[in-house]
């Protein structure tokens, strides 16, 4: 099994059963190590696209390639991880935190899915590095939004994912989960991973994507953040439907220095910068980008 | 005193009644390991449907002197099938599309009844004939159980997988739609066992009310099966036994035990049921 992975998604076009494109002509390439924003309205073809991915749809042309094998032949090795939205999950179930993550090694295990010493050490180690083991024997209805996404992220890590999707993963979750969650998928990006989230909070991915694609039946364009994460893009992705407030006539005076704070209700707002481009959080971390800005500008 | 115990160990006199009661608490095991899987993946409504829509497949097998299971476990496969065409090749809910196709069978089933009297009794089908059961349907309840359990007890962790997270069960590459139709199917050849004890009325209630009252019970899914399974097997036991004092209406007998163990489980539960809620509205209140 390689630890860099690859993932080809090669003019995919995948049909509704009543015929209607549901996707059409998509394509892009991830390598090993990216965080990937999939960026697109509801309806957009970010599910089917996922679907593909997983090998769940057939595409009716193109291919979906991981490590350069067609999807249902790496099925087998266990490679792609799904972390579902929280709508998709029974809450009510009757299983623990514990039960959850196991559930990512049963492709590991044998025919009976007993558990061996090695799947219950991992399981330990995925529920730890998510701060979840404390609430193990919790049933999962019983846990707070952030921490029901940590469970599912636990099971991905358990299941030892190569190529990680998430679907909307901070609807619900409060800002430190957020944090925790980021500084994860962090990590997994440092051990190789391809971490592919869909979202529709626009604020949170110039922060920790450095890869986008954006997609509205067909992919409008992937690539770095910072070059396919502009003004005209989005607009081109969400057809006029994003809300927009330029500051330019407001009452934001030079003595306020640069400092200007911003309330959102949940999510984190997107903001760009007088001549388009993208501004973050920190300074912090982004010397080279203070740099390169204020050359371009003398 | 040794009057009452002479006139409580009568029914053991009979052979017949033995052999009711060891059957009935096979099909109620088995019924009630199932029922897990069916409250859980919301198939109550299929459990009903496919335990009507086997008559006719039942009333053919006697006509043609065939083993009546075989008959039925056809007849409760197409019916599926016929479900599954209609869900998707048309707009109707699937309520709806449950609702038509099994009465449709159901139908089609009373019509060859009534063509054919003398072979097939209708109220054996509808009411169970639990105390008369013949020796050869015996055995096919038998090697149904057998199956039946065989299978649950393999593969219980990955049908589990499949009932709380499908799309978990495929990625890891788990055969999603061959754990679909063994569930289904499943539920089909069970639902033919339990028309022998309690008839095709009350079938649903062995394939529903215990996995009801082991989820109000418990929190964890291995509990659940045992649970359900021993409630399946004891009301069973117990309502065959009672039913000889109560001139032989086994199904109503089983059928009212579990449905008072549902109700004590609805109010006295330890964490699910109305009571405890009740407390949890008054600790936050007070608090």
């Amino acid at each position: 099994m390689t630890d860099s992975p690859s993932l080809a998604v090669e003019g995919v076009s995948v049909a509704y059963s009543n015929g209607l494109l549901a996707l059409q002509n998509a394509t892009f390439h991830l390598d090993s190590g990216t965080i990937c924003a999939l960026v697109g309205v509801n309806g957009s073809g970010k599910s089917t696209l996922f679907k593909s991915i997983m090998g769940f749809v057939k595409p009716k042309t193109g291919t979906v390639r991981i490590n350069q094998l067609p999807v249902r032949e790496v099925l087998k090795q266990h490679l792609v991880a799904y972390v579902p939205q929280a709508e998709e999950v029974d809450w009510q179930f009757p299983v623990s935190v514990w039960d959850v993550a196991m559930m990512g090694r049963y492709g590991a295990m044998n025919f009976l899915r007993i558990p061996r010493a090695a799947d219950k050490r991992i399981v330990e180690e995925s529920l730890r590095r998510v701060s979840m083991w404390e609430f193990r024997d919790r049933q999962i209805g019983e846990l707070s939004g952030g921490q029901k996404k940590r469970v599912f992220l636990a099971r991905a890590l358990a299941q030892g994912g190569k190529i990680i999707l998430l679907d909307e993963p901070f609807t619900g979750v409060d800002v430190k989960t957020e944090e925790a969650i980021i500084t994860l998928l962090h990590e997994l990006r440092a051990a190789g991973c391809i971490i592919l989230v869909s979202t529709h909070n626009l604020g949170s991915v110039p922060e920790f994507c450095d890869q986008v694609v954006l997609i509205n039946r067909t992919v409008l364009a992937y690539g770095p953040t910072s070059e396919v994460f502009t003004e005209q893009n989005l607009a081109a992705t969400f057809g006029g439907v994003l809300r927009q407030f330029q500051f330019e006539h407001s009452t934001i005076q030079d003595h306020d220095g640069r400092e200007v704070r911003i309330l959102t209700d949940d999510e984190r707002p997107l903001i760009f910068g007088k001549d388009g481009h993208l501004e973050y959080k920190n300074r912090g971390g982004r010397e080279e980008l203070l740099k390169q800005r204020s050359e371009e500008h003398e | 005193m040794s009057d009452i115990l002479q006139s409580l160990l009568t029914p053991f006199h009979y052979d017949y009644m033995v052999r009711a009661i060891w059957v009935s608490a096979l099909i109620g095991g088995v019924c009630g390991f199932l029922s897990s899987f069916v409250t859980l993946k919301g198939w109550s409504l299929m459990g009903d449907a496919l335990s009507h829509a086997v008559v006719p497949g039942v009333a053919i097998a006697y006509i043609l002197g065939m083993p009546f299971a075989l008959g039925a476990f056809v007849a409760g496969l197409l019916a599926a099938a016929t479900m599954a065409f209609i869900k998707a090749k048309s707009r109707i809910r699937e309520d709806a599309t449950i609702g038509i196709v099994f009465t449709t069978y159901f139908a089609f089933g009373l019509l060859l009844i009534s063509l054919f009297p003398s072979r097939v009794d209708l109220k054996t089908i509808i009411l169970g004939n639990i105390l008369g059961i013949s020796d050869p349907d015996i055995w096919q309840v038998v090697a149904i159980s057998g199956i039946t359990l065989l299978i649950l007890g393999l593969k219980w962790k990955d049908l589990m997988l499949f009932c709380f997270d499908p799309n978990q069960a495929r990625t890891l590459g788990l055969p999603a739609a061959a754990l679909h139709v063994t569930l289904l199917a499943l539920l089909a050849a069970t639902a033919v066992a339990a028309l022998q004890a309690v008839g095709a009325c009350l079938v649903v209630a062995m394939l529903v009310t215990p996995g009801a009252t082991a989820y109000l019970v418990t929190d964890r899914f291995g509990k659940m099966l045992g649970l359900s399974s021993g409630m399946g097997v004891a009301t069973s036991l117990v309502g065959a036994y009672a039913s000889y004092f109560f001139n032989g209406a086994t199904g109503g007998c089983i059928v009212t035990l579990q449905t008072l163990l549902f109700l004590a489980a609805f109010i006295f539960a330890p964490k699910h049921g109305i009571l405890a809620a009740k407390r949890r509205v008054k600790l936050s209140q007070s608090s």
